[in-house]
């Protein structure tokens, strides 16, 4: 297979615009991977499938990872004055790196036998902007992987034809997969006509004793 | 007045404690008289969040709950998830213990695949004696893994850079003889079930993939070659000491019931002469690598995506280490899950008795599509 600096060259030659950066991956797997905008990451995966050296027909795996805002301490050197005259001066700085979503997909050819090729997409942010272009139209496969990441960790894929939750119920709100997420004390609570009968019944209730002025402990959240 | 009767959609809930859908596992079906027209997977019930809990524990507290994915196959997943930890470490595995790699899992395959054949017949009508007859097989297997790795089921086996237990010389003799006679279960199944005309006549032409449609679906395993797509991980990959043993990749050519049903069968014959020619070729030595420490086990900061050909198909384990004792993230590509994704375009337009059918040979195991 063609190393991955003439895939890129090749993604960046045949799709206008597309910006493709390589992941490096230090360690000895050695798997880097490459990291193309959300514009144009539909068309340059087209490209990967289609392409007749590559043939990447088969999507083994699509999974989703969630990095969260974190803060890189770095040393600058600054040029300050300091008693009338000009110093440098190593000052610490902090740098915020806001978090993000990640979709890897791993690219495998039955044809040529040879893979993977990796594929990440990035959202902008892990609030309002966690959303991606769907793969589900070029592999079958990404229907149910792609539904499992909008599951887990709540990234909404533009293009899917059938976006549910597929592991969680329903009614479920959060994305347990988050590295943020907190579990709920009772995951089986759910407000019934019942709970309304119980806060009205509330009002006969005498006051109940504190122990040391303690909060009294509630059951119900 | 229309001359032609016109009836409504009607609606089923197939189940989650439908007897063949194997596990707790519910398809919504609309149907047109008895032709599904609709068909929805609705899953999860089992959903524990493996992959959660795989990033809250160590490297090696995640293998025993490995065993529990595709709990026919703890052997096979164990290996999965030793060979992805061993690439993100880079780390050697000595002889013995591949070889003793190659008997399990194969073994482990011997017995998933019976079963599989017992539990399809027995979704088509033939209750109980073809499974009891693959069961009394699988028993076989089952005591050989008891008596090494001290569980039947949750064997916890592998670790990174070899396995736990050493196989005597008493327990080869054994698994030695389990093989051996194993072709004669073999002659014995295949004779009842393979030219049965019911077997033929429910499962010839019904669940028809095409090879493109496979590919595209990441279908893996006996189902993908069931419709004539050469791509075994044994060959293409050709990890483990595969690329040692002589054997052939059987293919379908319909792509249909019959022939992820024969897929099963002829690789239970190569499983077989591959664990024949291990048990000649594995000689005594170290079974795991001194070098690791695989207790506080901490690979050096990177991602790996690893992946073995299991029983069921492709089984992958995606990891990210940032070089803390717990994985970043930690993924399960589990092949029974992905393979479920053409449910519907397979069943569409086939009876709701064939719905059966067509599930019981996609082999699902629902440990590891909720996971």
């Amino acid at each position: 297979m063609e190393s991955l600096e003439q895939i890129k060259s090749r993604i960046e030659a045949a799709i206008a615009g597309a910006s493709v950066t390589i992941v490096p991956n230090p360690g000895p797997a050695n798997q880097p991977s490459l990291l193309i905008d959300n514009e144009h990451a539909f068309a340059a995966v087209q490209f990967l499938r289609d392409d007749a050296e590559l043939r990447l027909d088969y999507c083994s795996s699509v999974t989703g990872v969630d990095w969260l805002d974190r803060t890189v301490k770095k040393t600058v050197k600054v040029k300050e004055i300091v008693d009338g005259v000009e110093k440098e001066i190593d000052r610490a700085e902090e740098e915020k790196i806001p978090g993000y979503l990640e979709a890897v997909y791993h690219l495998y050819s039955t044809v040529r036998k040879h893979g993977p090729v990796i594929v990440r997409m990035r959202t902008t942010d892990r609030l309002d902007g966690a959303h991606l272009p769907s793969m589900t139209p070029l592999y079958r496969s990404a229907e149910f992987q792609e539904r499992e990441i909008y599951d887990l960790y709540g990234v909404t894929f533009e293009g899917h034809p059938d976006l549910r939750r597929i592991l969680m119920w329903d009614e479920f709100e959060d994305h347990p997969m988050r590295k943020d997420y907190v579990q709920p004390d009772d995951f089986e609570y759910e407000p019934t006509p019942h709970d309304e009968v119980l806060e009205r019944a509330k009002e006969h209730y005498s006051e109940r004793p504190t122990i040391d002025g303690a909060e009294p402990v509630s059951t119900q959240p | 007045m229309s001359a032609r009767l016109e009836g409504e959609l009607l609606e089923v809930s197939m189940g989650p404690q439908h007897p063949s859908t194997h596990g707790v596992f519910r398809m919504n079906v609309a149907l047109d008289g008895e032709i599904v027209v609709k068909l929805k997977p609705v899953f999860g019930y089992l959903h524990r969040n493996h992959e959660q809990i795989g990033e809250r524990t160590s490297y090696l507290g995640t293998m025993p709950y490995t065993d529990r994915l595709d709990y026919f196959n703890s052997m096979s997943n164990n290996w999965g998830y030793a060979l992805a930890v061993e690439k993100l470490a880079g780390v050697e595995v000595p002889e013995r213990a591949q070889y003793l790699r190659v008997i399990l899992a194969e073994l482990s395959r011997l017995q998933n695949h019976a079963s599989l054949l017992g539990f399809l017949l027995s979704d088509m009508g033939a209750w109980g004696t073809p499974l009891m007859y693959a069961f009394r097989e699988r028993e076989k297997v089952l005591d050989l893994f008891e008596s090494l790795a001290g569980s039947r089921m949750m064997c916890d086996y592998m670790r990174f850079g070899g396995c736990r237990v050493d196989a005597d010389a008493a327990w080869m003799e054994r698994a030695k003889k389990i093989v051996y006679d194993f072709p004669r279960f073999l002659d014995e199944f295949e004779e009842l079930i393979l030219e049965n005309e019911i077997v033929i006549a429910r499962t010839q032409h019904v669940g028809r993939v095409s090879a493109e449609l496979a590919i595209s679906a990441g279908i893996t395993g006996p189902m993908l070659r069931a419709s004539g797509v050469n791509y075994d991980l044994r060959k293409v990959d050709g990890y483990g000491f595969y690329p040692r043993f002589k054997f052939r990749i059987p293919l379908g050519e319909h792509g249909d019931t019959y022939d992820r049903l024969m897929m099963r069968v002829l690789e239970m014959r190569e499983s077989i002469d591959i664990l024949k020619q291990a048990f000649e070729a594995i000689t005594p030595g170290p079974i795991t690598n001194p070098k690791v420490k695989v207790r506080g086990f901490r690979p050096p900061a990177g991602e790996c995506y690893g992946r073995i050909e299991g029983p069921k198909g492709e089984l992958g384990f995606y990891l990210i280490s940032d070089g803390t004792g717990t994985p970043y993230r930690y993924h399960v590509r589990a092949p029974s899950f992905i393979n479920l994704t053409i449910l519907e375009d397979m069943c569409l337009g086939h009876t709701v008795a064939d719905v059966m059918v067509i599930l019981g040979s996609i082999d699902i195991v629902m440990g590891e599509v909720d996971r």
